[in-house]
């Protein structure tokens, strides 16, 4: 393979060059809301997240205090202070005092605001208000200015999306869904992929048909007969129809084509001189099974489970036909899903829900990809 | 919260105990009904042959009950209530057919998934291929691969959300947020807002899907184009073949049947899209594909079953040749054997 372009420095670079332009494509969006999450929820708004290391600045205005504030300093009336109160301090790098040119004068500069009256504004927010004649009114001076709060990273977000917005009790519905409907198939796809490998019987070969046929039916075939057959049991034996139980099976019919294909062919290609080896020492095809089989597949029984995992984990379909929307049983893709309505500009809830709903995938995805590509090799090059 | 993990690990337990209980105990009632030790020969030697006969079906049972009662019977029934009004009770004939053919959402979905699928599985598996040939050629190529592979494990309704976030909108001239948006402000542009843009939107949910299974098809190809022998790729060099003529005149060739798979794998994908489209537009703006219309058609006013059933045919329908097509090819490997 290495022998494919033209050696030349320039081409070599070009090749790295390009690499590095789609590996930036491909990473940058899951980039800008890991680190949206992690931000400071006033300041995501304030300023795109690719800015989120320099200080965010935004126009402000203010009130200067009222004339009973001034005190009198060589013959002036003076009003001085400082105008973010108690409120955290920021820089300022210019003011005004007209809405329309709100940035009009820099910071630590004296403005002439006529009749002899200044105003001076700091970088700090204090400010001093001079004029000759006294001041009057209740309502002090407008003033506007441009201030820049420096980067402000917390994990606040976490703990409200977590705590508050049912994203914590959706992560563990998840893992209820996830978990049996990941085991529970790869028992029975495991069983009868061995029947389909190596014990004759007839029907045999229709039923791998079948079974690869069955491969490609979408799931929008099954939606709704099922649905209707879960709402008459559940009428018939006056019992809920949105249940975990109902979800985990549907999950494990869902999962099994795949799953019995994929085992078979693995299944089907273990040494045949093994399985003839222990039948003539006695063993019944049980035994072969459980003592030969299953701990020589454990690499595909391993793909399995992360590729149904992930997609039961991912899947938004199953969980909002089978499953209630209330808080005890919607899942993490459902409650996301949710909160892109009720919470549609909320960044900071969105960018937070959708990484803590990510990041399970990814772990399992980082720490078991070797068997995850292998499994995406075996059940996608030979015809699925 | 407690109780529900108890109950789960309950249930995995009952569940995966369950199934060992069903194959162990059906295994032994099936040895001692017909004994093949300890009796005499010819009834050993029958029995055997009739153990033979039941086991098979002990293994493959479970899996068999289960695959008629969530895929075949609803197959068929799927067809039948096509058939039939929206609460499933009384024949309309083929009224729901008639409906499809005239009614304008199902046909902005139906052409809005041709869109889909002209565009979907043609991107991925050509970027997929590019990113496959050039990663394989440096030293960090296994990192950058992983990189883009990442998507693939990230659900529709998160990358729904990732997405969402880089076409935000704000007013012109305003601080942008969303990633296109701002560079298009910083370019002197006009900022949009891409997914109500009519027919635009369409490219902009695909963005989506493609960036998520651009790394699918890379893997598979990326391992494919090992299979190629070195001799063929050197032979190529030595007559002075570009890098351009090997790409498209050894290495293609030679990965067709693969680039055929990924090619079906993804269109058949496309065809089932429904997250991406429910979270980012819910189908508004002239959006809607087949599967969330069908969605819609489920729950909309509590549900036209007949509608909603014969859109799911209409997607069948779609995947029909590629399933005739797998069959196929699993027949001529199984048939050399």
């Amino acid at each position: 393979m290495a022998v494919a372009t033209g050696n030349s420095f320039a081409s070599r670079f070009g090749v790295h060059i390009a690499v590095l332009v789609f590996v930036v494509i491909w990473t940058i969006p899951t980039l800008g809301i890991l680190v949206s999450s992690l931000r400071d929820k006033d300041q995501i708004i304030a300023s795109g997240w690719w800015n989120s290391f320099a200080s965010s600045s935004q126009t402000e205005a203010g009130r200067l205090p009222a004339a009973s504030a001034q005190t009198q300093k060589d013959g002036k009336f003076v009003l001085e202070g400082n105008i973010f109160g108690d409120s955290a301090k920021r820089n300022i790098s210019a003011f005004g005092i007209k809405a329309a040119a709100p940035t009009q004068y820099p910071a630590g500069t004296s403005a002439d605001l006529g009749d002899g009256v200044t105003l001076q504004v700091n970088a700090d927010g204090s400010f001093v208000m001079s004029s000759p004649k006294a001041f009057e009114g209740d309502r002090g001076q407008r003033v506007y200015y441009a201030s820049s709060a420096p980067p402000k990273f917390t994990t606040d977000n976490y703990q409200t999306v977590l705590f508050s917005e049912g994203i914590g009790r959706s992560f563990m519905n998840s893992l209820t869904v996830t978990i049996p409907a990941t085991v529970i198939p790869i028992l029975i796809a495991a069983f009868a992929a061995y029947a389909l490998a190596w014990m004759r019987f007839p029907g045999r070969a229709l039923l791998i048909a079948v079974i690869i046929g069955l491969l490609v039916v979408p799931l929008q075939m099954s939606l709704i007969p099922l649905l209707r057959l879960y709402n008459g049991v559940g009428t018939f034996f006056g019992v809920p129809s949105k249940t975990y139980l109902g979800i985990w099976l549907a999950h494990t019919g869902f999962g099994l084509p795949f799953a019995i294909y994929l085992l078979r062919s693995y299944i089907a290609g273990l040494p045949r001189e093994i399985m003839e080896s222990a039948r003539i020492d006695g063993a019944s095809d049980f035994e072969i099974f459980v003592k030969i089989v299953l701990p020589l597949s454990f690499p595909v029984l391993a793909s399995f489970a992360i590729f149904q995992f992930l997609w039961v984990w991912n899947d938004l379909l199953v969980a909002m036909v089978f499953l209630g929307t209330a808080p005890d049983q919607i899942v993490l893709t459902a409650k996301l899903n949710a909160l892109l309505g009720s919470r549609g500009g909320n960044w900071e809830i969105l960018t937070t829900s959708a990484f803590i709903t990510i990041i399970v995938p990814l772990i399992v995805f980082f720490s078991l990809q070797r068997y995850f590509v292998r499994g995406l090799l075996a059940g996608s090059v030979k015809g699925g | 919260m407690a109780a529900q993990i108890f109950s789960a690990i309950f249930v995995i337990i009952i569940g995966v105990g369950g199934c060992v209980a069903y194959f162990w105990g059906a295994n032994k009632l099936l040895d001692l009904t017909f004994p093949s030790r300890g009796v005499s020969g010819t009834a050993a030697v029958n029995n055997l042959r009739r153990q033979g006969l039941v086991r098979p079906w002990l293994f493959v049972g479970p899996a068999l009950i289960i695959l008629t009662i969530y895929l075949i019977y609803p197959v068929i029934a799927t067809l039948w209530l096509s058939f039939f009004d929206r609460g499933g009770t009384s024949f309309v004939g083929a009224a729901n057919y008639e409906w499809a053919l005239r009614d304008p959402d199902l046909r902005n979905a139906i052409l809005n998934n041709v869109l889909w699928l002209a565009v979907v599985p043609a991107a991925c598996t050509f970027l997929g291929l590019i990113i496959a040939v050039l990663t394989d050629k440096i030293w960090w190529g296994t990192i950058a691969k992983s990189l883009i592979f990442l998507p693939l494990a990230i659900s529709f309704v998160g990358a729904s959300v990732i997405w969402k976030f880089i076409y935000e909108y704000r007013g012109q001239g305003q601080i942008q947020i969303g990633l296109l948006n701002a560079i298009i402000q910083h370019f002197g542009g006009q900022p949009q807002v891409w997914i109500s843009l009519p027919f635009w939107n369409n490219f902009f949910l695909m963005v989506i899907l493609i960036w998520i299974q651009t790394g699918f098809a890379m893997v598979i190809l990326s391992s494919a184009l090992r299979g190629i022998p070195e001799e063929t790729l050197e032979a190529a060099v030595i007559d002075g073949a570009n890098p351009f003529q090997i790409f498209w005149k050894i290495m293609v060739p030679q990965i067709w049947g693969t680039i055929a798979v990924v090619w079906t794998t993804i269109t058949i994908l496309v065809l089932k899209v429904f997250d991406i489209v429910l979270t980012m537009t819910n189908g508004q703006w002239n959006s809607q594909v087949l599967a969330n219309l069908m969605f819609d058609w489920m729950f909309r006013g509590g549900g036209d079953f007949g509608r909603g059933a014969t859109i799911a045919i209409i997607i069948m329908i779609a995947v029909i040749p590629i399933m005739i097509w797998n069959i196929r090819q699993a027949n001529k490997e199984t048939g050399g054997h």
